[in-house]
């Protein structure tokens, strides 16, 4: 029994001492609420830290934040919450956790396209939906996304799940602009033309064209360009394929954004529209498009050498709030039609 | 039957109060169950539930299957039989236990994906595109029903053990001379009188089975604990998340159920006198080599090709050499998240098992039955049960300090990772409940009245008797529960705190997000920190393996 006193004695300590460094709602720091890849953005605040000397205190997850937020409630220690997409963005939203984010500095920054009409979130940086297409097997240049449900693509496309936020905003765009009828009619034949059943990431759709299994990939911009620059053991996958940017037809590129959102009670409001505006900022967006290969939000910062190699991207149109507006349609239209089973 | 002692009074106190512990999270999810929440269940209804309670059916039957096979012929090779080789098989049994069931899914999709190591070994025969035809599709139904059953065998394996173990040897060597072959003996005797031991351990098996997420999701099979994730994170509705949790829990009852029958006639059969132990057969020559294959194979599936392929990820990336700050502190995370939940499973379950030690009443008897539903609450049906209440009081504690003109002291339970051990406490109380009630069982009461007929007072009696005697059943019960919370996920990823991740967690990350290889020195930590544990557990593989 003494022995195991003293275990639990020395156990309650050490939790003491791991608990003791948790954060408290002390001034001169930001809580942060990131789906963002820790290795990724801790640069991003380490700059913010030394630009500021406000401390930047992290949760990251790859699911359920804004449900965190909003069961937290009034007490909730989150300020800021970063996503990779526009979905979480709205999810955020109608959870009801965000306040407007009232800056001139974000309103001058970030076109009115890339924004919510009600200032609830405003994006940082972009990311296009595109086809990692087999260098050998895929002759064509361009690809139109409608061109996706054209039997001659039968059995030879690869892509992850139908639910994925990444594939949900594309098909958001879809509904937006075609209306949910046309847009079920399209994911049938876009089904109807996939090599295997939607699995994996986006990593993995450049890995099976690579392989072989399929000619042509759906990812985003910035995988292919990590693969190629990044991960020496996954550059033949990149290898194997090139990248091509696809467009609606009279339209333009299927953008998706990583995004951020002030949250309802955030308890340092202020350093966390600090943060916000300094995300906008020129060194953040030249972080973010270096480290991550993303396109920059902000007009004039350059576009890394390896993304500028795709080709010049142009956006479509389709304001981001009408796509957002979307995506129930459009989760609800792949269940519909089976695109995961 | 025994007076009313303060000490008693306590014990009963905290027996009681932990029962309403435990059971608050049941009471909260079904009270959040019972708000409407129509528009996702017109969604759910149409096109995910056919489908997740088709996948989970299926999962559970297939995975629930296959452990028995795997787990009662291992059992009754080595319990029965004498070969080389056998004693190291004893030890190596167990080991999958040390493998969580996400890491064996992110290890095979990891080796049979295209361009991986098979595939790479198949194209020194055969054209690319030809070999990547011969690959099995892992992200399936049967993929996850061999990968999660690989690891899960162990508990069928360790119930199983100690039944064919103790079976007395009459029964047999009756059989014997009337001419029966082993293999009638195995059929006709030893897997009947198995039944219930095998009864247990599967359930155990298919509660795991049914707690996973990290596996079925990665698989891409929906079951009901995926579909409950996805209907709160992605659909947002809290409601329609805990209705279908309410599912899951008519599915858990019926596992109890069937786990209660199975046992219902074991009581403490093979008490103090040990039975006369049947003789083993020795098999040599090619039934030698036989069993140790046969024995050997789930081993080096669910245990050594992960354990090794984790290794090699991690020297080949040198992730050795370079020490990440962040993987420490995860591992200290774990660890203290582990002990403090272990040391307080533990001293709850001792106080609940007391209570009715010392006074058998009903009240206790509830209480303790109710202690030990946890194990049944599927980590993350727990975790978004337990929100409401802990958030509850996170939030009273807010207003009385506002009341009093004090500091906001902001989110305390959920803020400083309470939630996250009072989870682990829940879950795996069970354990500790069940090991040391069972070594209570093996004491007779006698000893207790000797004890007091010489004077001795409760504490006296525990403190020189029962306690050396239950040594055994208290380090057993350390380490099952130790080992589970180090294994476990889903709670631990709705309610950890701000800057903290375990190492569970952030390999999940490092997988969802594609690059699962950069976790493995992660993932090879949680493995280590098990195998001891496990390998010591072998030692007392004569008590139940799980709860009982």
């Amino acid at each position: 029994m003494t022995n195991f006193r003293a275990t639990a004695a020395t156990a309650a300590l050490l939790c003491l001492a791991a608990f003791g460094a948790s954060p408290a709602s002390a001034s001169g720091e930001v809580n942060v609420y990131t789906y963002r890849e820790t290795k990724l953005v801790q640069p991003l605040f380490d700059a913010f830290t030394k630009d500021t000397g406000i401390k930047v205190n992290v949760v990251s997850a790859s699911s359920g934040l804004e449900q965190r937020i909003k069961a937290e409630g009034a007490n909730s220690p989150a300020d800021v919450l970063l996503t990779v997409d526009l979905g979480r963005l709205d999810d955020a939203v109608q959870a009801g956790v965000t306040q407007p984010i009232k800056s001139v500095v974000i309103d001058e920054t970030v076109p009115a396209q890339f924004r919510d009409p009600d200032g609830q979130w405003a994006g940082i940086s972009m990311r296009a939906r595109v086809i990692y297409a087999s260098k050998d097997r895929v002759k064509q240049d361009k690809i139109t996304y409608e061109e996706l449900a054209d039997p001659k693509w039968k059995g030879k496309i690869c892509i992850r799940s139908g639910q994925h936020i990444y594939n949900n905003g594309l098909f958001a765009a879809y509904v937006a602009r075609y209306g949910e009828a046309k847009a079920e009619e399209w994911l049938k034949g876009v089904k109807a033309n996939l090599a295997q059943k939607p699995s994996g990431g986006d990593r993995e759709a450049a890995r099976d064209v690579a392989a072989g299994k399929c000619d042509i990939g759906i990812g985003n911009t910035y995988y292919w360009a990590l693969m190629m620059n990044n991960d020496p053991e996954k550059k033949p996958w990149a290898e194997a394929t090139r990248v091509i940017l696809p467009t609606f037809e009279g339209g333009g590129t299927h953008v998706n954004l990583s995004g951020v959102i002030l949250a309802k009670h955030a308890p340092n409001k202020d350093n966390g529209l600090k943060l916000i505006e300094w995300l906008a900022g020129d060194k953040a967006q030249h972080i973010y498009a270096d480290a991550n290969y993303e396109y920059p939000i902000r007009a004039g910062t350059g576009v890394n050498p390896t993304i500028a190699g795709y080709g010049k991207l142009v956006t479509d149109p389709t304001p981001i709030a009408k796509i957002v507006a979307n995506r129930k349609a459009a989760s609800t239209l792949v269940d519909k039609v089976g695109f995961d089973n | 039957m025994t007076r009313t002692t303060p000490s008693g009074r306590i014990a009963a106190a905290i027996a009681v109060a932990t029962a309403i512990v435990v059971a608050a999270p049941v009471i909260s999810i079904i009270t959040l169950a019972m708000q409407p929440a129509p528009d996702v269940w017109q969604t759910l209804i149409h096109y995910v539930l056919p489908r997740s309670l088709l996948d989970t059916a299926l999962l559970l039957v297939g995975v629930g299957a296959l452990s028995l096979a795997i787990g009662t012929g291992a059992a009754w090779i080595v319990s029965l039989h004498e070969f080389p080789g056998r004693r190291l098989l004893l030890w190596l049994l167990p080991l999958p236990l040390a493998i969580p069931t996400y890491l064996a899914a992110y290890v095979y999709v990891d080796l049979f994906e295209p361009l991986g190591l098979v595939h790479q070994t198949l194209t020194a025969w055969m054209p690319m595109q030809d070999a990547v035809r011969l690959l099995p599709t892992l992200r399936s139904l049967p993929g996850a029903v061999i990968i999660i059953a690989l690891v899960l065998y162990p508990y069928v394996y360790l119930s199983a053990r100690t039944m064919f173990q103790f079976q007395s040897a009459e029964f047999a060597e009756a059989a014997k001379t009337l001419g029966a072959g082993r293999w009638t003996i195995f059929w006709r005797i030893s897997l009947p009188m198995a039944r219930p031991a095998l009864a247990v351990g599967t359930a155990l098996v298919s509660l795991e089975t049914l707690n996973d997420i990290g596996a079925s999701e990665y698989l891409g099979v929906r079951t009901l604990t995926v579909s409950v994730f996805t209907t709160w994170l992605n659909r947002g509705s809290l409601a329609g998340a805990a209705q279908l949790s309410c599912f899951m829990l008519a599915i858990v009852a019926v596992l109890i159920a069937v786990e209660r029958y199975g046992r219902r006639n074991v009581t403490t059969e093979f008490s103090a006198e040990s039975p006369r132990l049947t003789q083993r057969t020795t098999l040599s020559g090619i039934k030698g080599v036989g069993a140790v294959i046969v024995c050997l194979l789930p081993v080096c599936l669910g245990f050594l090709v992960p354990l090794l392929y984790l290794a090699h990820q991690s020297f080949k990336r040198g992730l050795f050499a370079n020490f990440d700050m962040a993987l420490w502190r995860d591992a200290f995370n774990s660890i203290a998240f582990a002990s403090l939940a272990t040391s307080a499973a533990l001293l709850l379950g001792f106080a609940t098992i007391l209570a009715w030690r010392w006074r058998p009443t009903r009240l206790r008897f509830v209480a303790m039955n109710i202690a030990q539903l946890g194990y049944a609450l599927p980590g993350l049906v727990l975790a978004l049960g337990l929100l409401a209440p802990v958030l509850a009081i996170d939030n009273m504690l807010n207003t009385v300090a506002a009341s009093l003109g004090w500091s906001l002291p902001g989110l305390v339970m959920v803020g400083s990772g309470a939630a996250v051990v009072i989870a682990y406490v829940i879950r795996f109380l069970a354990v500790p409940t069940g090991f040391i009630k069972a070594g209570f069982e093996r004491i007779p009461r006698d000893y207790d009245d000797s004890a007091r007929a010489v004077g001795a007072g409760q504490a006296t009696t525990m403190r020189l008797i029962h306690l050396p005697l239950l040594r055994p059943a208290v380090l057993g019960a350390v380490i099952v529960v130790f080992v589970d919370c180090l294994k476990e996920l889903p709670a631990t990823l709705l309610l950890r705190p701000l800057n903290v991740e375990t190492l569970a967690t952030s390999i999940y990350q490092y997988a969802s997000r594609g690059s699962f290889e950069e976790g493995a020195l992660a993932a090879l930590l949680i493995v280590a920190a098990s195998i001891g544990p496990v390998a010591w557990l072998t030692r007392f593989s004569d008590i139940p393996s799980g709860p009982a």
